[in-house]
């Protein structure tokens, strides 16, 4: 049975039947696919320098973040604090990394955590029906009726704010929009040729919902869960910019951009502002670009 | 007719009085406020070996039947005898069962291949479904498959969008075979395709029945299609099955004015050939309310005064030929 002459057949090993057996072929086109869109590898670039360097904080920054220096302070960029002082004199560049590991923990730690609850009771909803999409959906709409940022303000007063308790409450405030998203996926896949052939050849339930419908719902998933690591950072800078998320001497480039709220600083000093703002929009417009990115890498309906 | 008449050993499939509605819901509490009658009452039966075609406009019914008998829908009333069986009812492990001697080709072969898998998964998922093949042996299989329905062997590591309608389709009759099905129900499995690649489907699922001893229940619309497929042919309309017959006798002398209609609107290759068509007047009515009496009979051009009261039976009326209409 063997068939010499087979198209891409560059890379893998062969079976029996002379036949290309690497199975990463699918991840080979999408890789392709992907690196082929400019905008989503500068992100991804761009990201991966960001996580590297919070994960790295510690080696490579030039001070404490927390050590203060009076008689330094609201220094403008130099050669000894790269990206100048704030009104402590605490190093920026070393607050921006300290800062990073935190707006990127809690920006992935809750998108990971909501992702998954929103992607489960949207699956189950979306697939079962009746009753139980009802109740789910119901619920859904309560949480989504309720203005996000005073229950994010009223729940961050009651707990005591902390990364872990942000990062809990992001991921059980976020879950409903992926939900929904989930459920739509799912109530139109359900119903195609390709779901009713999976019944018809014996594939049990469970194997349809998670390798039949599920794959063909990850692009949306992914894109939308890119989307909200991003939303979530923002909103995680925003509280903290209230007061109300990271406190200090923690430094995130929330509490940092707070920190600099005053119109000296902002007049004189527009540099301290300049570094945790630029991060924070440099990184949630990143993670937009490689969410569009992935998306078309996914959909293998999207030719190269 | 009666139904005992029916029981013969010789019969794979025997439908008897099966319906299957949906149910209308709405109002606030979602109840249910009427039924659509998407099959109303059919009975009929497929011989082992033989195809039967099933035809009707759109929205009669057709396609409901196929999938009520594969089970992907509940039957509302009625049995379908598989093999003398009753699996109208089964569920869980003796539905499972029954799933590998019926199979489905599906109309959309476009919609009908998962494009996240590879050719190799999806014609070997209903074997890794009901046996613990060694992967050597899996992959043999499925390449015998692809051979046998015309695909080259490199198509398992493909993805369905590599592949033309035709070829797609020849995926999906190969994973309706894996199973080594005993009832293929072909839900148009050609209305999809192109004209020039329908004929080679056609001929495909005619030698693979040769081959594999395949009875087929053939949907289709298409009437020269299932004039070239099938040894038997229902007619259906609006749920109900007006006209059942062998090839030749449905062709050559249609009974109900219904198939008379339908046979008289295919094109005929032949310009001195003088046509008569026989032009229906109005639509078809909602299933969802249906007319009394025979269904047919506001667009019949011969409908009598008891045509609006009392529905018809099928009724035997030569030899193989049964019809449903007051007129014989």
């Amino acid at each position: 049975m063997a068939n010499p002459n087979l198209a891409g057949n560059t890379s893998g090993s062969l079976d029996v039947h002379g036949i290309n057996t690497s199975r990463d072929t699918m991840l080979g086109i999408m890789a392709r696919k992907f690196f082929k869109n400019k905008l989503a590898v500068f992100g991804g670039v761009f990201l991966i320098v960001i996580i590297t360097a919070a994960i790295l904080a510690p080696v490579i920054a030039p001070y404490s973040p927390s050590k203060q220096n009076l008689l330094l302070k609201l220094q403008p960029p130099n050669s000894e604090h790269w990206l100048g002082t704030d009104r402590f004199g605490r190093d920026v560049f070393s607050r921006l990394l300290y800062g990073a590991r935190i707006s990127l923990l809690v920006g992935f730690a809750s998108v990971l955590g909501s992702i998954t609850i929103g992607t489960f009771l949207g699956a189950v909803a979306g697939y079962v029906g009746g009753i139980v999409d009802a109740m789910i959906m119901r619920f859904v709409d309560v949480i989504l009726s309720i203005p996000s940022i005073f229950l994010l303000i009223t729940l961050v007063t009651i707990f005591k704010p902390g990364v872990d308790k942000l990062i809990l409450i992001f991921a059980l405030l976020g879950w409903t929009t992926t939900a929904r998203l989930v459920r739509g996926e799912f109530l139109s896949l359900r119903t195609r040729e390709f779901v009713l052939a999976s019944k018809t050849i014996g594939t049990k339930t469970m194997t349809i919902i998670f390798s039949h419908i599920l794959p063909n719902a990850m692009g949306p998933i992914i894109v939308s869960a890119t989307l909200a690591v991003g939303y979530v950072i923002l909103a995680e800078s925003g509280l903290s910019y209230l007061g109300l998320g990271i406190q200090p001497p923690h430094a995130s480039w929330g509490n940092m951009l707070q920190d600099a709220q005053n119109f000296t600083i902002l007049l004189k000093s527009w540099w301290y502002p300049l570094a945790p703002g630029l991060m924070i929009l440099m990184t949630v417009i990143c993670f937009n670009f490689v969410g569009d990115g992935l998306r078309d890498a996914l959909d293998p309906k999207i030719n190269e | 007719m009666s139904n005992t008449t029916l029981i013969d050993n010789e019969n794979l499939l025997e439908i008897r009085n099966l319906k299957t509605y949906y149910p209308v819901k709405g109002g606030f509490f979602r109840r249910t406020i009427g039924n659509v009658k998407a099959v109303d009452d059919v009975s009929f039966e497929i011989k082992k070996g033989e195809t039967l075609g099933l035809v009707g406009e759109s929205g009669c019914g057709k396609s409901t039947t196929g999938r009520t008998i594969i089970r992907l829908l509940n039957a509302t009333d009625g049995e379908i005898l598989f093999e003398g069986k009753d699996i109208t009812k089964l569920r869980g492990k003796t539905l499972q069962a029954i799933r590998q001697d019926i199979q489905m080709v599906f109309q959309d072969p476009y919609a009908s291949l998962n494009p996240m898998q590879m050719v190799g998964d999806i014609v070997s998922e209903p074997i890794r479904n009901f046996k613990n093949v060694s992967m050597n042996d899996l992959k043999d299989e499925v390449m015998d498959l692809l051979t046998k329905v015309g695909l080259p062997e490199d198509a398992y590591y493909k993805y369905a969008h590599e592949f033309s309608g035709g070829q797609r389709q020849r995926i999906g009759i190969a994973r309706a075979l894996a199973l080594r099905p005993k009832l293929i129900i072909a839900d148009e499995p050609v209305s999809a395709l192109d004209v020039s690649v329908q004929s080679q489907v056609l001929n495909l699922l005619k030698q693979l029945q040769k081959e594999f001893d395949l009875t087929f229940l053939f949907i289709a619309h298409d009437l020269s299609v299932v004039k070239h497929m099938s040894d038997r042919i229902g007619v259906m309309y609006l749920g109900n099955m007006v006209e059942i017959a062998e090839r030749n006798s449905m062709y050559a002398e249609p009974l109900h004015p219904y198939t008379q209609a339908l046979i008289s609107a295919i094109p005929m290759p032949d310009p001195r050939r003088k046509k008569e068509r026989i032009v229906l007047e109005g639509d078809v009515p909602s299933p969802l309310n249906p007319p009394t009496g025979c269904p047919f009979h506001p667009r019949c051009p011969a409908a009598m005064a008891e045509c609006s009261q009392v529905k018809s039976a099928l009724k035997e009326v030569k030899p193989g030929h049964r019809v449903a209409c007051h007129l014989y």
